[in-house]
């Protein structure tokens, strides 16, 4: 099967110049020109050392660099936190890594299950590696895996076997430190919210967070835990002291609490809506072809994923008392 | 747009298709005819035998979704276009979806006592599959209303639900009335019953075991002891099962649910269904 067409350099180029005129100016494009591995995915600096490959919003297994991967750079070696869609994916940004410093990668996090931010995993397993995520992100693997890589499969052309599902070693209740040299990182597992196995991690050093999808810019925010337990984490991480975040779709860098602004509101005025039309004994076929959003042309993908959220939001919801 | 890939037993029948191709009449039944090769090569027969079923919109109406965004939860809602007498009354609908592992989603049997054989709940479904409700008159005559759904997954993947919420409140219940009530005349009503509905075809890669199935398989809701509705269900229902159903209240009265589970497990919940007024009732 013919794979779908990546961007164009050009696109790319426009992309990139459009992140960093929209930012500050520590936001600069890093273009890698070392030959030792190839090909190296391009990559912004949005910190001292913290290096973002933004994504473009696009449906998962129809399209490449769907989701914002990251980097932290450590006088003692690197933490990656997120890996792609695909182990391709996952080498361009190892490669990426290595022409940026000859530090070791010590830590792959993943912030959450999906198949866009986990299945690059199998380009980092090699010894020193060692791979995080939430405590509840192995169950939800297990029941997905085999569907990600029939699907992945598909849209590849290729058959993947087993190893392309790579598990976490050490997962994270509460939060964890991590000190990469010369710089702590906090992990932080929250309830459930995007997913019941988010995980963010922030760079005390710069006050820069990784949220995962806990923050959606440009792309529709998608449920796929709870509307109730994500409206409360992004009410309560609000307040944590960050300058900076890199959402899990967007720009590669946004300010902090503004950022989460639109997904709150999003969120907030589905869970009105729905509640509403439970309370008048609507049903949830009914709900998914009537219930629209105000920010409908705000968002890209609405059409896409709109009545999949109001499906979750409803079959969550109508269990509320 | 990704490809499905066909099942190899649909590959290794697809001879038989174009040949059926060929003799089709026009060109836009020749999808229909490839997409019923489950149904017309097997499934049909095992279900119904030789007895003849009408297949029009003219008994029962189904809706669903062209294409499903969560095919683990894919709504489905069925309209009876004639009334439920002492005389004449759909008896039972049986709800298939070709392509899933146990096609079979449900019967569910209505009694004159119901009204409306109209009938609303969500189901998996596992890939692009015809989807039929066929509806049995009490004087034995078969209709069915089919619909074709773009789903994949539904089986093996979970609703992406919070998973310990959900186990947390298995078999807790609730039952309702929906709208204005009026003594004599079809109420709306819903039963919902959180469960896991697991299907045994969800792996843990870890160990590479199935998690065992565990679903509801009966539900019975009567009506002052008079049943208006029940149903023989399969996995095929999504997790937290919900039904929406009509009965005709005659006057004030208790509405009572019982559930089975596949572990045998019994869960029942009873409303109160008071008069309100003269000939209006107090629902909720």
């Amino acid at each position: 099967m013919a794979r779908k067409k990546r961007n164009s350099g050009a696109q790319k180029l426009l992309l990139l110049q459009l992140s960093c005129a929209f930012f500050a100016q520590s936001c600069a494009a890093i273009t890698p020109k070392h030959e030792s591995c190839s090909p190296a995915t391009e990559v912004l600096q949005v910190a001292p050392n913290i290096y973002v490959r933004p994504g473009h919003a696009a449906v998962v297994f129809e399209a490449d660099e769907i989701a914002n991967l990251g980097f932290i750079v450590g006088d003692r070696c690197v933490a990656v936190i997120d890996t792609g869609g695909s182990v391709a994916e996952g080498r361009a940004l190892d490669c990426a890594v290595r022409t940026i410093t000859d530090r070791p990668v010590c830590y792959v996090i993943n912030t959450h299950v999906h198949p866009d931010h986990l299945l690059g995993n199998a380009a980092f397993v090699r010894p020193g590696v060692e791979f995080i995520a939430h405590a509840k992100l192995p169950r939800a693997l297990a029941l997905r895996g085999d569907i990600y890589l029939e699907r992945a499969s598909a849209y590849e052309g290729r058959k993947l076997d087993a190893s392309g599902i790579v598990f976490p070693e050490r997962t994270v209740t509460g939060t964890v430190e991590l000190d990469i040299g010369g710089r702590i990182l906090t992990i932080r597992a929250h309830d459930s919210a995007h997913t019941d196995h988010d995980i963010s991690v922030i760079d005390e050093k710069t006050k820069t967070a990784f949220l995962g999808d806990l923050v959606f810019l440009e792309h529709l925010p998608v449920i796929d835990g709870s509307i109730n337990g994500w409206i409360d984490e992004l009410d309560e991480i609000s307040a944590l002291s960050m300058d900076y975040v890199v959402p899990g779709h967007g720009p590669p860098r946004a300010s902090w609490p503004v950022a989460a602004t639109l997904t709150l509101q999003y969120l907030t005025e589905l869970r009105d809506q729905v509640r509403a039309w439970i309370a008048h004994g609507g049903d949830l076929a009914s709900a998914q072809d009537n219930i629209g959003s105000s920010q409908s042309d705000d968002w890209r993908l609405f059409d896409r994923y709109q009545r999949r959220n109001v499906g979750a939001a409803y079959a969550e919801l109508e269990w509320e008392d | 747009m990704m490809n499905i890939p066909h099942s190899t037993v649909f590959g290794g029948l697809l001879g038989i298709a174009n040949l059926l191709l060929m003799l089709a009449p026009a060109a836009g039944q020749a999808t229909t005819v490839e997409e019923d090769m489950i149904w017309t090569g097997g499934l049909r027969q095992a279900y119904f035998g030789d007895r003849p079923i009408t297949q029009s919109d003219d008994l029962i109406v189904l809706d669903v979704p062209k294409r499903a965004e969560n095919a683990a939860i894919v709504p489905v809602s069925i309209t009876a276009r004639i009334p439920q007498t002492h005389e004449r009354f759909i008896k039972t609908i049986y709800l298939i979806i070709d392509k899933n592992p146990g096609a079979l989603a449900g019967k569910f049997h209505f009694t004159p006592k119901s009204g409306r054989a109209d009938l609303a709940f969500r189901v998996r479904i596992d890939a692009y599959s015809p989807v039929r409700a066929i509806a049995e008159t009490n004087d034995g005559q078969l209709y069915m209303s089919r619909r074709f759904v773009k789903a994949s997954g539904g089986c093996s993947a979970p609703a992406g639900s919070d998973l310990d919420a959900a186990m947390a409140r298995l078999g807790k219940i609730k039952l309702k009335t929906h709208g204005e009530g009026q003594l004599a005349e079809p109420v709306s009503a819903q039963l919902m019953i959180s469960h896991p509905n697991l299907n045994g075809l969800q792996m843990d890669q870890l160990t590479r075991l199935y998690a065992p199935a565990h679903f509801v398989r009966y539900v019975k809701v009567s009506f002052e002891g008079e049943e208006v509705f029940s149903a023989e269900t399969s996995f095929g229902i999504s997790e937290n099962p919900s039904f929406r159903f009509f009965f005709v209240p005659e006057g004030e009265g208790q509405l009572t649910a019982k559930v089975v589970d596949t572990k045998d497990l019994e869960f029942s919940q009873t409303l109160d269904v008071a008069a309100a007024g003269d000939q209006q009732l107090a629902l909720d």
